[in-house]
Order: structure tokens, then C-alpha cells, then sequence
């Protein structure tokens, strides 16, 4: 019976939180559409873990209660290796936007006179002093 | 220089102290050289000193790492139009006296790398980071077909075609400017040959000894090496290396 308590109230906490942040507009559409799915999967089996039992008998496992730990294991996995490519993919972006920005701020530099922070003093051993050859 | 539009790359972090002077050099000794400094993300005045010094200034506004600035290079010689790009580094390392040999050399090849370990200078190294680099070495020269000393090197030059390509792909990771960037160019076809140079003493900055370090060296060396060999490479990127118009001048038949 203690069992369903935990399960139950950590079902619906989840829920209510996936649906405060999409309310709030803090998570983007394709995120929701997974995060809701997830959601409405185990809010339900909270409240009847033991629900699973007879098809976890025939996959070969033990109990239902293991079949939900497995399979939330491999959707965090994924969940998570989801977030690198993610990651990589923004990095990739930004690093391009950066260039973008260095080339523009070249030019505008360059022709533009866009303004730029000049050294106040001379610099020590110049180039000035060693061109000429 | 040779009638060929041809800029120097120097991608630089934080290296405020060293560009004055190798800058210099440049200037005085390849008259018609158009140099560009890419800024890492520096917090020092590397911009400053570099305009001072009457190069061009490409400022990134975080640090990317070598890859990151290098990619910028290309972009901006292949947007202004120039017909080979050198990279040299900003810490003092290289020796711009040895560009007109990269240029000779780069008749012959799309990309030419300056090399030690092959007669000139008198660098030495030992245990894990030398199995590295030999293990580089071995690898490299197999998949480019040419005999390689030094993959790592960062003193390299490349025609009109390999800006292209470059500006399209170069990769930001670790090793990414030398060794990754050389097996996907060897990969999509251009050729890679090397010619020996000496390195000095760095101005600024000190190579690591210690073996811990280079045994991690080691390891990542391997696995960049092994990603750059599976990683496909993008269908323009291939396109690029086999479109015909700007095939490096082979000039070396009719010399003789």
C-alpha cells in the first residue's frame, strides 16, 4: 500500500509540473509533446504499479514495478543523449553566429569606421620600428 | 606576391605579447601579403596591438578555440576573394621565412603543411607524446599518401579550392584544426604534402612535459583520429573538392 503513496503523489507532482511549465510557455512544443506523453503515462501507473505485472511475466521479468524501472531507464537515456545532439547541434549554431558577427564587425570596422578600441600609447617595439627592410 | 592574392592567417588568444613582432616579420619579409589576426575571445589587448600594427582584425566575441578561429579565416578569404591562405601561429613559433617554400610547394599540392622532424631544426621529444605523434604520423601519411613527420603542425597553407572547403567545414574540436581537418580534406580528395621546416623557441607560452599529460594526449589522439576516419562528410563538402575550375596550377611537368 506504501508503494502506491510514493508512486502516486510523485506521478501527479510530475504531471502537475510538466503542465505549470508548458502553461508558463518555458518549454517548447517538440519538448512538450514528449514530456506530456510521459506524463500521462506515469501519472496512472502511480496509482496501480502492480498494473503491469502480467505483461512483465511474459517479457520474462519479475514484476511490473521492474519493467517500469527498466523502461524509465532507457527513456532518461534517451532523454539524455537527445539533449547532447541538442547541444551539439546549438553549439554548431552559435559558432557560426559568432563568425557571422567577427566577419560583419570586420568589414564595418574597416569601411564603416565602426567604432573600435584603439591602443591609448604606442605599443612597446612597434612594428613600426621594424618595418622598412 | 606571384601575382597571387595571398593572406596570413594568425589566430590569436590572448597573445598581445608576441603579435607585434611577428606581424613585423611578416610585413617586412613577404611585401604583398595581406595579414588577418582572428581575436580568440582574448581579454588582453590582442585586437589593439594587431590594428596598431596595420593588420586586418577579426573579433570573436567568445573564445571558439584554433578550429573556431581558423573556420573565421577561411570565411574571410574566401569572401575576399584571395587565392591562398597561410596560417601561422601568433605565439612567435613559426618562422615566416619558410612561406615562399609553402607557396613553391603548393603548385604541386592543395594543402602543404611546414613540418619539423623532417631534417631542418633540432626538436626532440619523448615517451607517450612521441608514440602519439608517431601514431599520427603513420596513420596520416597512409590516408593522405604522402610521407607526413608532423600532423600536428599548425604552419600550413592552402589554395583557392581548400579555402572553399575550409570555410565550409573545419572542425572546432580538440586536434580539429590539424589533424581532423587534414583527414576530411584528404578524404574529399585534395592532395596534402609537407615541407621541412625549423621551429623556434615560442615567444610566449610553454609546451607541457609532463607524461601524465601526454598520455592523455595519447588517448585523445586516438579517438579523434578514429572519429575523423567513420565521420561522413556532407555531400557539398564533396562537392567542393571535386568541382574543377580552381585545380591547384600543376606547373611542375613543364619545369621538369
Amino acid at each position: 500500500m506504501q508503494l502506491t503513496v510514493i508512486t502516486s503523489i510523485t506521478g501527479v507532482l510530475v504531471l502537475v509540473y510538466i503542465l505549470e511549465l508548458l502553461r508558463r510557455q518555458q518549454l517548447r512544443e517538440k519538448y512538450a509533446a514528449i514530456w506530456l506523453g510521459i506524463g500521462l503515462v506515469v501519472a496512472p501507473l502511480g496509482f496501480v504499479p502492480r498494473v503491469l505485472d502480467s505483461t512483465a511475466r511474459r517479457l520474462g521479468i519479475a514484476s511490473g514495478v521492474s519493467l517500469v524501472l527498466f523502461a524509465g531507464f532507457v527513456l532518461v537515456l534517451l532523454v539524455c543523449l537527445h539533449l547532447s545532439w541538442e547541444a551539439s547541434r546549438l553549439e554548431a549554431e552559435t559558432r557560426t553566429l559568432s563568425e557571422e558577427v567577427a566577419l560583419l564587425r570586420a568589414h564595418l570596422v574597416a569601411h564603416h569606421g565602426y567604432p573600435e578600441p584603439r591602443p591609448q600609447a604606442q605599443v612597446e617595439g612597434s612594428v613600426d620600428s621594424e618595418v622598412g627592410a | 606576391m606571384d601575382g597571387r592574392k595571398i593572406l596570413v592567417i594568425l589566430p590569436a588568444w590572448n597573445e598581445a605579447e608576441g603579435l607585434p613582432g611577428i606581424l613585423g616579420e611578416i610585413r617586412s619579409q613577404l611585401p604583398g601579403v595581406d595579414t588577418l589576426v582572428v581575436d580568440d575571445g582574448s581579454t588582453d589587448r590582442t585586437a589593439e596591438v594587431a590594428a596598431a600594427a596595420g593588420s586586418a582584425v577579426a573579433r570573436l566575441p567568445y573564445n571558439l578555440g584554433v578550429g573556431g578561429a581558423m573556420r573565421l579565416g577561411y570565411r574571410y578569404a574566401h569572401l575576399h576573394g584571395y587565392d591562398v591562405a597561410i596560417q601561422i601561429d601568433s605565439d612567435g613559433q613559426h618562422d615566416p621565412s619558410y612561406v615562399p617554400l609553402l607557396l613553391e610547394k603548393l603548385n604541386e599540392a592543395d594543402l602543404v603543411i611546414g613540418a619539423r622532424f623532417d631534417g631542418e631544426g633540432d626538436y626532440k621529444v619523448r615517451g607517450p607524446r612521441k608514440w602519439a605523434m608517431g601514431l599520427l604520423s603513420t596513420v596520416l601519411s597512409r590516408i593522405t599518401r604522402t610521407r607526413l613527420t608532423d600532423t600536428t603542425s599548425g604552419f600550413r597553407a592552402c589554395n583557392r579550392k581548400l579555402i572553399e572547403f575550409f570555410a565550409t567545414w573545419y572542425p572546432v574540436e580538440y586536434l580539429g584544426d590539424t589533424v581532423e581537418s587534414m583527414v576530411g580534406a584528404a578524404r574529399c580528395g585534395f592532395t596534402v604534402r609537407q615541407v621541412p621546416v625549423a621551429m623556434r623557441e615560442r615567444t610566449t607560452g610553454r609546451p607541457s612535459a609532463s607524461p601524465f599529460k601526454a598520455m592523455i594526449y595519447l588517448a585523445r589522439a586516438g579517438l579523434v583520429l578514429l572519429l575523423a576516419m567513420i565521420r561522413r562528410m556532407p555531400d557539398n563538402l564533396r562537392a567542393i573538392a571535386e568541382s574543377k575550375d580552381e585545380s591547384p596550377v600543376r606547373e611542375l611537368a613543364l619545369k621538369g
